[in-house]
């Protein structure tokens, strides 16, 4: 018999998260796949899960779920875990994801890998493959501990496939002990963007320290749009408040793939590394040749971005117009 | 208020870390360290809140003697004392053992509020904070963008993956920090001074009621197997710009099809 692997599905703006249909492919590849959805979700989201694989759905969509975090879902995952026993549960590796290993980890005292890009499963043995400290090193780990494998999936490890099962929802009763109700969420806002978002764009141009401010960033969504990609940035360039959050590509922030990366004015440590470096075309533009990005670029420029960008998009317009 | 600052000394950002394919860990032994940035962050948002509402800041570290240097930063930052897991035994602890050790670290001290990064710069599993606070039995309040306590409330912008989060919880807690949540002050003469005379309390895992099979390489859940470089990707083409850079930049692109 099949392993019985479970996949954490998230939602997001009403649709299963792209990580989720992910870790559902492979965990279909490599056993049985089941998904469990916690919190409110439309029916097309259930659907959703069966189509990609999951051939059993755990359902509960109360509101306690949304409306309180981290605690209320452990709880009723704990309680699944030990009656079901699979032998793996993957959970993505966001902070929803991330708070939810955390806690279930140190409740059911055993341990979990984080940051995993792919694993194999033998006789109930786990094996995860971990890009260590951002991109230098990959290991692979196992857990020892009897019972069930927690591992924190990196966003775009695997491809989604469709893989329609039967629908198949077994609907759980909601962990509803008041004590379990301590993190209360009371608003969420969502920050509008514009043109394609990070993730999906097939291209990506991203600046870093050397943009040395917020108003540069204006060049690089000029050059974006000339090419109909979006602008990332650096960690360094979102700590020093040039661009928000949600622009941040590397460990702490978004993983992306696109057909070509630009990294301008950005050094490439390992920290960014890990969000890109996956991506088909990596382009640099830097002024110090000695910059550890131009090891995994595939055309590197070294020279002032400020006199190199305004003439790549000159050039871009002149090649349309022509 | 009582604030306990969980944080890592780590090798200094300027050193290339390596991994020693013997025991599989990271080469801390011999390297200039620093007080991890992340953890500075949370000992700066521990000193902005105690200079609001009273109270003191004890930063929790474990790791080898080279973690004094960092120590000293965060009581010349102004942490009023420190403690310090010192113990050949815990090296090799996974984040569940780092989580217990460091649980019955911050239980042996009065506390409300336990500050840490949402992840160390060395080893980013991020998941520490929420394993402490399950131990602690305090909520996990996690990836805070911002903090505001009042009376026995605390009010946090959580960082999401859309925007932000306004999320509320009750003292005692424990809440993680994201980085750039503030810009951690520079140490003055006087508190470097000042920060000789501070009290840095050292414990063993068995003076923390843990037994060795808890900690270290035998308490830990996760093993390491292998560990080596990746495949390494082929370093492309380098142009040095002159004066055609972003022409040439369009060349690639058309190349590769793109326009």
């Amino acid at each position: 018999m099949a392993d019985t692997i479970w996949v954490y599905a998230e939602i997001s703006e009403d649709k299963i998260t792209t990580t989720s249909l992910e870790m559902l492919a492979k965990a279909a590849e490599a056993g049985d796949a089941e998904a469990i959805l916690l919190g409110p979700a439309s029916d097309e989201a259930v659907q959703a899960l069966a189509r990609n694989g999951a051939s059993k759905i755990y359902r509960c969509a109360d509101a306690v779920y949304k409306d309180y975090l981290t605690l209320p879902a452990a709880e009723t995952l704990a309680a699944l875990i030990q009656k079901y026993h699979p032998a793996v549960m993957l959970f993505a590796s966001s902070y929803v994801g991330r708070d939810l290993v955390a806690n279930l980890s140190a409740r059911l005292d055993c341990g979990a890998i984080t940051d995993v890009g792919d694993f194999q499963l033998k006789d109930g043995t786990v094996e995860a493959t971990i890009p260590a400290l951002g991109a230098s090193y990959q290991n692979t780990s196992t857990l020892v501990n009897p019972g069930t494998k927690l591992l924190v999936v990196r966003p775009k490890s695997f491809e989604p496939k469709l893989n329609e099962k039967p629908l198949n929802v077994e609907e759980i009763p909601a962990a509803s002990d008041a004590g379990l109700q301590k993190v209360r969420m009371k608003e969420r806002v969502v920050v509008k963007r514009e043109g394609p978002s990070l993730e999906g764009a097939k291209i990506v141009v991203s600046g870093g320290r050397g943009l040395k401010g917020e108003e540069q960033f204006s060049m690089l969504k000029d050059l974006a749009d000339a090419l109909g990609g979006a602008v990332g940035a650096s960690r360094a360039a979102v700590d020093a408040g040039w661009v928000p959050y949600a622009m941040q590509i590397g460990q702490t922030g978004k993983t992306v793939k696109p057909d070509v990366y630009f990294a301008v004015g950005i050094s490439g440590a390992v920290q960014h590394l890990s969000g890109m470096k996956t991506s088909k075309y990596i382009i640099t533009i830097n002024k110090d040749p000695e910059a550890p990005i131009f090891q995994y670029s595939d055309f590197g420029v070294v020279g002032d971005l400020f006199k190199i960008v305004p003439q790549l998009i000159e050039e871009l317009k002149r090649r349309k117009g022509a | 208020m009582n604030v306990i600052v969980c944080g890592k000394v780590i090798p200094a950002s300027t050193v290339t870390i390596e991994i020693d394919p013997n025991t599989k860990r990271m080469t801390r032994k011999g390297v200039p360290h620093e007080l991890d940035p992340a953890a500075a962050s949370a000992v700066e948002e521990g000193l902005r809140l105690t200079e609001k509402h009273g109270g003191a800041v004890t930063l929790i570290t474990m790791g080898t003697s080279d973690s004094t240097i960092g120590i000293r930063n965060a009581l010349a930052m102004g942490a009023a004392s420190a403690v310090h897991v010192l113990d050949d035994a815990v090296a090799g602890s996974d984040t569940l053992a780092t989580a217990k050790i460091l649980a019955a670290a911050i239980k042996k001290q009065p506390f409300d509020l336990v500050l840490c990064a949402t992840e160390s710069s060395d080893s980013y599993s991020g998941i520490v904070p929420g394993q402490i606070a399950h131990f602690l039995g305090v909520p996990p309040v996690t990836f805070a963008k911002e903090i505001a306590v009042e009376g026995d409330k605390i009010t946090i912008k959580r960082q999401s993956e859309t925007g932000h989060d306004i999320v509320e919880s009750t003292l005692p807690a424990l809440v993680s920090c994201s980085s750039g949540i503030n810009e951690p002050r520079y140490p003055q003469l006087k508190g470097i001074m000042a920060a000789k005379k501070k009290e840095i309390k050292v414990y063993t895992a068995a003076d923390l009621g843990l037994s060795p099979d808890e900690v270290g390489e035998k308490g830990a859940r996760e093993k390491v197997l292998s560990i080596g470089r990746p495949p390494k990707r082929q370093a492309g083409k380098a142009v040095t710009d002159e004066g055609e850079g972003g022409k040439q930049i369009a060349d690639f692109l058309a190349e590769i099809k793109v326009i």
